[in-house]
């Protein structure tokens, strides 16, 4: 390897962890807005420079497997990418039954009968009559993950979770609350002490992905108010997926059918109002974009944006993302 | 050229004149503008059929709630004023969802008012009836059968919960109620009784050995709590599935017609393209597809190709920027309508006969009564 390259792989590294500081990186946004696309992106972005990330999910949907087009992740740590210098981007699949037999084993010797209450079903009605539990189990295996050591050297430099969206993110990560409902004594509940202690750390960020439309725009205010209340740190704002306004300004019918002469184009009238009126809806649409965005700048939090990709996110996709989200300040 | 669609074409007008029909249910994945499509729909049902109509929504947008004037969640259907009902003499009745009412009024329905108060106080039943995966769907599918007991309305416009896979609204009161109904919860309250048979024994063995793990790892609270719990709801175990499963048979009926919300994204087609298929196995009337939030661009021509061409020109020659602009924005828009035909294909050529209807993509949200109508009479294509 060339000098020059080296350094830039130092280069990589050191943007890595001033910008994007925390340890463990949270993503939420409402759904459909790009929290896998830009959770795998980050991964990405972490790792480069020699080091190495590792990228979780946990609604068991293998959104991961699919983005990166492999076979469904099972319940462990697999390499799943590499990054630019040689970095090396994990991947798992928390699945709530896995975490809670594991969970129990690290107690009790199940052997057998864990299988046969898995078989029964009794796991998934564990996890499914108290949500609050399987949230437990979820955030206390990324606790796990985050803060795990090898030869005295943390194992992740960045942990990356896809979490749920906006709508459930605040109790999701409320476990403490969650859990004193259910649990008032035993190890689950200092366990959910610990995690609880964990999120409201400077060690992890939670980023909120959003689009410049309404809806998400308006849950992103929401869930930036609830992680507040519940003193969650809230990173960076992320809005995805955005294009560059097409018109500068208005067209009068008269300047556009000059225009269409000019280019040798057809000037009748259905052609002339036609184009007219497409361009005034994108002009609508633009000044709701541009309030919209106005609002988001409103909540005072650092903005990154992303670009939307015409042909839809594949590797290539991935990696440009990851790059403007390195580019940041 | 190709036509738009090789689908029959939707006539919506038709269903919502017609006395026949008293349900209508908009299901899609999330997003794609259920609950839009559901509002504007009752709207033209009450204005242009005369129609006396009820809609519930879920969690509709802050905005549209209000100018429906749905400003408290009382959980019963409120008469909307306002809306243009003179020449047809309907009636527009709109209601939002309160699940965790909902869910209250099953058990008060069911039960002394001494147990409902055991059952409302338990952790249990305040956790599942507020955060349980499938609860929203079952309390839709309760609402709907209560107002349709109820038999005040012509009409009622349905519209689901916004899950990510539009599958769950006919999935997830099935699931809740085999879960309330179920084994485990017997087996978790009894563990002795069902030790009967012999290939229960290790099961068994290891419920005992279950409880004593939740005990200690949970401690014995919760163990008390969830067998309280389920005692508390046994006499209504019945009660719960015999209900959904009324539901589910008004569902297959033919006055009830499904209508499939989705947007030309692959994943809200694909979704859709499943629901379609589950309904036929279900034998539940699918009546069409609408496709929202599609873009068409105002005019055929110039294509594509030629506005970018004749853009090129343009700045050649310098000067006109703002044709230019305008003609690299048509470019685009029509290459978007091109990829969206694309891939709204998936669905029209797996379920040809199927009618569907698209709908523009307004240039902002739909949020008040004249943006509902103008989502009506696209539906319609009037
Ligand atoms: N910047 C982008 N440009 C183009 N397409 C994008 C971009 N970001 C995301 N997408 C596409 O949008 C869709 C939704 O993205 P993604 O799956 O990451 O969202 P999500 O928030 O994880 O969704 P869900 O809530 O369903 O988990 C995907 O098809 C993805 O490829
Ligand atoms: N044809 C349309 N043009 C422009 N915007 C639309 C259109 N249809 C719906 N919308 C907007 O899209 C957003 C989502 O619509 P809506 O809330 O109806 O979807 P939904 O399917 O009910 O969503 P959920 O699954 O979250 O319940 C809203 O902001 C709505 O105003
Ligand atoms: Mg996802
Ligand atoms: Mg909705």
């Amino acid at each position: 390897m060339r000098a020059g390259e080296e350094s830039g792989d130092r280069a990589d590294a050191d943007r890595a962890s001033t910008r994007w500081p925390a340890r463990l990186h949270v993503i939420t946004g409402k759904g459909g807005t790009g929290k896998t696309t830009v959770a795998a992106a980050l991964a990405l972005a972490l790792a480069s420079g020699g080091r190495r990330t590792l990228l979780v999910e946990v609604e068991s949907r293998q959104g991961i497997a699919q983005l990166f087009g492999t076979d469904p992740l099972p319940y462990e740590e697999r390499s799943i990418a590499t990054a630019r210098g040689g970095g090396e981007v994990r991947a798992l699949a928390v699945d709530s039954e896995e975490a809670l037999l594991e969970y129990l084993d690290m107690f009790y010797k199940l052997g057998a009968a864990g299988r046969a209450l898995r078989k029964l079903g009794a796991i998934d009605f564990a996890t499914t009559i108290a949500p609050g539990l399987r949230d437990v189990l979820l955030t206390g295996k990324v606790k796990e993950a985050t803060t795990r050591t090898a030869d005295k050297r943390r194992v992740y430099d960045a942990v990356v979770l896809d979490a749920p969206p906006t709508g459930r993110i605040g109790r999701f990560l409320n476990v403490t609350a969650e859990t004193a409902r259910l649990a008032k004594v035993g190890p689950i509940k200092t366990q959910s002490e610990g995690v609880a202690a964990l999120l409201r750390s400077p060690m992890t960020a939670v980023h909120v992905v959003t689009l410049l439309e309404e809806m998400p725009v308006q849950e992103t205010i929401d869930a930036i108010g609830d992680l507040n209340g519940l003193r969650i740190p809230v990173g960076r704002l992320i809005l995805n997926a955005t294009r560059p306004p097409l018109l500068a300004g208005k067209i009068t019918q008269a300047e556009l059918r000059r225009g269409l002469a000019a280019a040798g184009l057809p000037t009748d009238r259905t052609t002339v109002a036609g184009l007219h009126a497409e361009a005034r809806d994108q002009l609508v649409r633009r000044d709701l974009e541009e309030s919209l965005r106005a609002d988001l700048v409103e909540l005072g939090l650092p903005l990154v944006e992303l670009p939307l990709l015409a042909e839809g996110v594949d590797r290539t996709g991935l990696d440009l993302i990851a790059d403007t989200l390195l580019a940041t300040d | 050229m190709r036509p738009d669609h090789p689908a029959p074409e939707l006539d919506i007008d038709q269903i919502l004149a017609d006395p026949g029909v008293r349900i209508v249910v908009c299901c899609g994945s999330g997003g794609v503008g259920k609950t839009t499509t559901a509002a504007a729909l009752a709207l033209r049902a009450a204005e242009r059929h005369g129609r006396r109509t009820v809609v519930l929504t879920i969690d509709p947008a802050r905005r549209l709630a209000q100018s429906l004037g749905l400003n408290e969640l009382d959980n019963t259907p409120r008469q909307v004023k306002g809306i243009d009902v003179e020449t047809s003499g309907g009636e527009l009745h709109a209601m939002m969802l309160d699940m965790k009412r909902t869910f209250d009024d099953v058990v008060l329905a069911h039960t002394d008012p001494a147990k409902a108060a055991e059952i409302f106080a338990n952790p249990f039943y305040q956790a599942m009836s507020s955060t349980f995966a499938g609860t929203q769907e079952y309390m839709a599918m309760e609402k709907l059968g209560q107002l349709h007991a109820r038999g005040e309305w012509d009409l009622i416009v349905v519209d689901t919960p916004p899950s990510r896979s539009a599958l769950d609204f006919l999935d997830a009161p099935a699931r809740l109620s085999r879960f309330l109904d179920g084994r485990m919860l017997r087996l978790l309250l009894a563990p002795a009784r069902s030790g009967g048979r012999s290939m229960f024994s290790l099961v068994t063995a290891s419920f005992g050995m279950f409880s004593r793990v939740v005990q200690k790892v949970l401690g014995a609270q919760l163990l008390t709590d969830l067998s309280g719990f389920v005692a508390a709801l046994d006499s209504m175990f019945g009660g719960f599935r015999q209900r959904a499963e009324q539901t589910y048979r008004v569902l297959q009926a033919r006055e009830t017609a499904f209508l499939l919300v989705a947007v030309p994204e692959p994943d809200a087609v694909r979704e859709a393209a499943y629901f379609a298929g589950r309904l036929g196995q279900e034998r539940m009337p699918l009546a069409g597809l609408v496709l929202n939030r599609v873009h068409r661009p105002a005019v055929e021509r110039p294509t594509a190709a030629e506005s970018l061409a004749a853009a090129e020109r343009l700045v050649e020659l310098g000067g006109h920027e703002a044709t230019v602009e305008t003609l690299l924005a048509h470019a685009a828009l029509t290459q978007q309508a091109a990829r969206e035909r694309r891939v709204a294909r998936v669905f029209t050529d797996a379920f040809p006969a199927v009618p569907t209807v698209a709908v523009t993509a307004q240039p902002a949200d739909v949020h008040d009564v004249d943006g509902l109508r103008t989502i009506g009479a696209a539906i319609s294509r009037r």
